[in-house]
């Protein structure tokens, strides 16, 4: 139903895995600079934002302000880390930056902010922002009645913040059906395990209520998340769709998704070439 | 709804004052005035300008943008009572191109939604156009819709054109200057049946531009908003007592016409009075200061504002007497500091 060209030069002949696969690499890549990230998350979120990236969204990668494309909006800046390694992969951002990643005056600052990176359409580090900056993308959209939609990634911390349920009420009230909003329950944040800082299950059962196509899936299962992207696309409801994705901290690389599990997870200097073996060991692709 | 008892009721028995609410008018009885300046403008500047949209948080009708509503019905969002999601959403919108000029009341916009505001829209350097009625002390209802600080919070945010207009007149030109500008913008909104002064004076608003609407050997107000209304009325009751006041109108409070504020305050000889509608704390009246010390220009100094302290509710009269921002309270301040 979207007639629109896919311009991603390597768009067609590289498996999602691979992506998500070199999206994680990438994510390692930088962490490794710093010495430090929310690489627990940017493992967790690869999957999702392969799909995103190499499956779902329209874009041109010399040109990340072309007015036809899907915006994309993070909403937890602290995932900057991820997306980064996506828009890398996504070839929005030269491969050469990645390691200036967190360093003086480099275009990749560790929060998220619209005015240093391409392809970064909004400033996160402030939580719960997102959401509401979608619905206004979604209404100047349809008001410029253009076939582009709005992605927007989040966290199920960002549940506790209340401007993110002002958002959820009035995309429904503006049946912003432009309008793909991703939550990732990796069931971590800052105090702990988001079920426990604040909780917000039946989730399926509230965004239901509140007018919402909803679907929930494992969000390291990429076939299921392809599917929940196809499906919030082709829905015919006029309704926000949601894809609930609950992911694993530290996705890949199995000693880190074994570590105990903290919002700011702990990677020692020599444990990087490790993680990135273990990250090999595991490619499908 | 409440209404404003002026001074002037004549009446056998002293009508008890009653609280000035939400109040349509600040105008004083008999006062000229103009009705929704904000909203009337808007309109006219819409018709020529398709990215505007207005966009409220369920106080459309309380600042004046049910006339854009009422005009361009397809160009109106209504936010329902959420000030963050109206910030947020404003700055999507202001992606997208349009240029939404979106209201509440001070209050909210500056303490509610004040990071949204200050994330989505002043960090991203979003062209969002913010009209906020019951600025300062314009309601009687209590601190919860008296915002005393609001020139303070939105001076401190890096991007954000400040204007505190004075009347009607001057409000009709701000929007089109609002529009001009690129870049995120708040407005001290009065709605309303609004005074109408400056016309008088041959006023045109300039943005950044301050304006001394006239002169005097012995005293120099410098005065944003309703309180340049007042300082007129002072300088003329002060005229019969031979002294001489001068009146700078400083709309812009950021950026503040620092030259022509020092050009005057220089002068030998005047005191100099800051008087604004606005907690003493981070408004115009710091912010002049700041100026002239910074410049080494140290006139007899003196400031008129609301004190730091949550005010009272009651009616607005009282309460204006009450903290030395009526007429009669600043002209009585000025004499006793000659």
């Amino acid at each position: 139903m979207d007639t629109r060209q896919d311009t991603t030069p390597l768009g067609h002949n590289v498996p999602l895995a691979e992506r998500a696969y070199r999206i994680r690499r990438n994510a390692l890549l930088m962490g490794e600079v710093q010495g430090q990230g929310y690489i627990g998350q940017a493992l967790d979120i690869a999957d999702v934002l392969a799909v995103s990236y190499f499956h779902a969204m329209t874009y041109r990668p010399e040109d990340p302000h072309w007015e036809g494309r899907d915006r994309f909006l993070l909403s937890n800046g602290h995932y900057a880390i991820a997306l980064y390694a996506a828009l890398i992969e996504a070839g929005i951002v030269p491969a050469e930056e990645l390691e200036t990643y967190g360093s003086d005056d480099s275009r990749l600052p560790m929060s998220g902010m619209a005015a240093y990176t391409p392809g970064m359409e909004m400033s996160g580090g402030s939580l719960g922002l997102g959401l509401g900056i979608a619905v206004g993308i979604g209404l100047g959209l349809k008001r410029k009645n253009s076939a582009s939609r709005v992605y927007t990634l989040f966290s199920d911390g960002e549940l506790d913040e209340g401007s993110v349920w002002e958002a959820i009420m009035s995309a429904a009230h503006y049946k912003l059906d432009n309008l793909i909003a991703m939550v990732d329950v990796n069931n971590q944040q800052a105090d702990g395990p988001s079920t426990q800082v604040m909780a917000f299950e039946p989730l399926v059962d509230k965004l239901e209520a509140f007018g919402w196509f909803v679907q929930r899936v494992d969000g390291n299962d990429m076939d299921a998340v392809v599917a929940a992207f196809d499906a919030a696309k082709s829905h015919p409801e006029p309704k926000p769709r949601m894809i609930v994705c609950d992911t694993k901290m530290g996705k890949g690389v199995p000693f880190l998704e074994a570590r105990e599990k903290n919002h700011f997870i702990r990677v020692d200097a020599h444990e990087w070439q490790m993680a990135l073996d273990a990250l090999d060991a595991g490619r499908t692709a | 709804m409440s209404t404003v008892t002026t001074t002037g009721a004549d009446t056998a028995a002293k009508p008890r004052l009653k609280t000035s609410a939400m109040i349509a008018s600040i105008a004083a009885e008999g006062q000229r005035t103009r009705p929704a300046p904000f909203g009337h403008a808007l309109v006219e500047l819409a018709r020529q300008r398709p990215e505007i949209v207005g966009m409220t948080a369920d106080l459309g009708k309380y600042t004046d943008l049910h006339i854009f509503a009422q005009a361009f019905p397809d160009r109106f969002y209504q936010m329902g009572m959420a000030e963050q999601l109206l910030m947020g959403a404003a700055s999507g919108m202001a992606h997208e191109g349009m240029m939404p000029f979106v209201t509440t009341y001070a209050v909210f916009a500056s303490r509610r939604a004040y990071d949204f505001v200050h994330q989505t829209i002043a960090e991203e350097n979003r062209n969002v156009k913010i009209a906020c009625a019951l600025p300062g002390l314009t309601s009687g209802y209590g601190p919860s819709h008296q915002a005393a600080e609001d020139l303070a919070l939105f001076r401190a945010m890096p991007n954000m054109v400040v204007i505190d207009p004075c009347d009607a007149h001057e409000i009709e030109q701000v929007v089109p200057a609002m529009a001009a500008h690129q870049g995120p913008v708040y407005m001290r909104l009065l709605r309303g049946n609004v005074p109408l002064v400056l016309d008088e004076y041959d006023y045109k608003f300039e943005l950044g531009k301050a304006r001394l609407l006239r002169d005097g050997a012995d005293v120099l107000v410098i005065s944003s908003g309703i309180m340049t209304m007042r300082a007129l009325e002072v300088a003329q009751r002060l005229e019969a007592d031979k002294v001489a006041v001068a009146v700078l109108h400083v709309p812009t409070i950021k950026p503040l016409d620092t030259e022509t504020i020092l050009r005057e305050a220089a002068r030998t000889g005047r005191m100099v009075v800051a008087a604004e509608n606005h907690t003493v704390i981070g408004g115009l009246g710091e912010a002049v200061a700041g100026t002239l010390l910074r410049a080494g220009v140290a006139p007899v100094f003196r400031q008129i504002g609301l004190p730091d302290e949550f005010l009272k509710a009651g009616a607005l009269p009282t309460l204006h007497d009450l903290y030395g921002i009526s007429t009669d309270a600043m002209t009585a301040s000025i004499k006793g500091w000659l």
